[in-house]
């Protein structure tokens, strides 16, 4: 508890792996730049989505929704405005944050998979708009050829995008973790009772941490636009956003980092695996059952465990 | 300080409180007595807002509070414990406690400066009156029973309360911690001047600590009175030994 907030160890790591990543983009075939821009994008969204789900103990159960809305504002922004294709950007994770808000405002009236159900049907709704609405959203084709600022437009200009904004959010994400917020919202999972018992108004703690979430998520929605010039509808579809609930599953919900894990497998589960076979889930289904039996506290969090790093908070079992 | 005059409340058909009348006065130790299933808990629920009565009204300190949301009912002084440990298991020990006086300082929301050096000091104090000191750093779900049971009180004085409500605090211990918990029930009245409301089923332990004691029967309250009167109510035998 006495340790800083940033342990001299990982705050060392974090840095050495990130400089690395900053003198790939030379070296390593374009293929591979890009499946690690697609892999940073997915992480920041598991991360957000974990900080309500792992840390909040929220059924948020159609995170992509909120990404969706953040690519779709970018990429509508950019295509049907004569706006400079920054506002764009920039307006993504506003429109995620306040649908973020609005559908909140309803769930968090309901518990547990209540608020999980309300949320996939809410949801639902903004993928039937984009999926429907031809006119304006582009329907099932979605919307491809998004004319990018041209700093970012190039797959390496894109990689060193996203890997900036992934430092950023990392680094925003763990101090909102290690904040009285952070340390409330925890508590809040572990004992939502108790909470409203010590004066923590449980319902308004959750709905800022929905907002905060989802603006994260339509950062993450926007960094698709830019690694893939382009939106579908099936960002917002609610097996999606399932996928993405299981990354937090897989890396490890209780722990700060294990979603970045969970994503970097899913991903590349997903491109090497399913350049094989369409069947690749089936592999993911035998890891998750494996991942049940043995390494309930996710990868990271077993890796943490292993080396007898109790600041994360695991949970151990009690009996 | 706190008054409570007619309480009702029925689950469906079941009545679990019904017409139940409680003084605590400032600086008095007042215990709430009677068989299983008179509605203790049910009781201390209605007082700190887990439940909403049907019927009466809860006055603390000139205010009603008996419609107020158990976080407004906290903010106003009244802080408990509950019969089953309600801890945050995988938090540790230190952060258990320092939740709760950062919410009591209203800090509960900040989110851009770190916690660990917030309401340090407070927190430190307040393991240290409990004796939990040297297990700061341990998970709370890893904690003994008893241990729990204690951390369980030192989350509620975290809210730094001016009434302490605690349902059977000493449930389910040894006899050697019921007496090492009382002694600290006592200790936190008389040094902090706490106002505290208990339950408990161990008479001895009752009529040794309370100065107040309100017999419930059934959902009633059948009398508030001193210890030797209680003590020798033919009313009060009758309820226990189920003649009533």
């Amino acid at each position: 508890m006495s340790k800083g907030i940033f342990n001299l160890k990982t705050f060392g790591l974090a840095a050495a792996i990130l400089i690395a990543l900053a003198f790939l983009p030379p070296v390593l075939p374009r293929f591979y730049v890009y499946i690690l821009a697609v892999i940073f994008v997915t992480a920041l969204l598991a991360m957000s989505l974990n900080m309500v789900v792992g840390h909040g103990g929220l059924f948020q159960f159609h995170h992509g929704a909120f990404y969706g809305v953040g690519a779709y504002t970018a990429g509508l922004m950019m295509t049907k405005t004569s706006l400079p294709g920054w506002m764009g950007l920039v307006a993504g994770p506003f429109a995620a944050a306040l649908v973020g808000l609005l559908i909140g405002i309803f769930c968090i009236r309901l518990t547990r998979l209540y608020f999980g159900m309300l949320q996939i049907s809410l949801g639902s709704l903004i993928w039937a708009i984009a999926f429907r609405w031809y006119s304006f959203t582009g329907g099932d084709d979605g919307i491809h050829g998004i004319p990018l600022p041209s700093l970012i437009s190039s797959p390496i200009g894109a990689y060193y995008f996203c890997l900036i904004l992934l430092a950023i959010c990392l680094f925003v994400l763990y101090f909102i973790f290690k904040s009285p917020f952070g340390a409330t919202l925890q508590a809040i999972r572990d004992n939502p009772e108790r909470c409203e018992a010590i004066g923590i108004n449980v319902r308004r703690h959750q709905l800022i941490a929905i907002v905060i979430a989802t603006f994260f998520a339509g950062i993450a929605g926007v960094l698709f636009v830019v690694v893939e010039g382009s939106v579908f509808p099936d960002l917002l579809f609610w097996v999606f956003s399932l996928e993405v609930f299981i990354m937090c599953l897989l890396g490890g919900w209780f722990t700060f980092a294990g979603p970045i894990f969970g994503a970097a497998i899913m991903v590349s589960l997903r491109t090497f695996v399913g350049a094989y076979t369409e069947y690749w889930t089936l592999i993911l289904g035998i890891m998750l059952i494996f991942l049940i039996f043995f390494l309930p506290e996710g990868v990271w969090g077993y890796l943490l465990e292993k080396m007898g790093n109790q600041k994360q908070n695991l949970h151990k079992e009690t009996k | 300080m706190l008054r409570v005059e007619g309480l009702h409340k029925s689950f469906d058909d079941f009545k679990a409180v019904s017409d139940v009348h409680l003084t605590v006065e400032a600086g008095q130790m007042v215990a709430v007595i009677g068989p299983n299933g008179a509605g203790k808990t049910t009781l201390f629920n209605l007082i700190t807002g887990q439940l909403k009565p049907d019927m009466g009204r809860i006055i603390f300190n000139d205010e009603e509070i008996d419609r107020l949301p158990p976080y407004e009912i906290c903010r106003r002084g009244i802080a408990r414990s509950f019969q089953i440990a309600n801890i945050f298991p995988r938090l540790t020990v230190f952060r258990n406690v320092q939740v709760s006086v950062l919410s009591q300082q209203r800090k509960s929301t900040r989110l851009f400066r770190p916690a660990r050096k917030m309401a340090v000091e407070e927190t430190r104090s307040i393991l240290e009156k409990v004796g939990l000191s040297d297990k700061a750093d341990t998970l709370a779900g890893s904690l003994a029973h008893g241990d729990q049971r204690t951390l369980e009180i030192a989350i509620a004085l975290g809210n730094n309360p001016q009434l302490l409500v605690l349902d059977e605090p000493t449930a389910g211990m040894s006899a050697e911690e019921t007496g090492t918990t009382m002694t600290l029930i006592r200790r936190l009245a008389d040094e902090q001047g706490l106002t505290i409301l208990f339950c408990e089923h161990d008479m001895e332990v009752v009529f040794k600590a309370a100065q107040s004691i309100m017999v419930m029967h059934q959902g009633v309250t059948i009398l508030q009175a001193g210890p030797e009167v209680v003590h020798n109510s033919r009313q009060v035998q009758e309820c226990y030994l189920g003649g009533a």
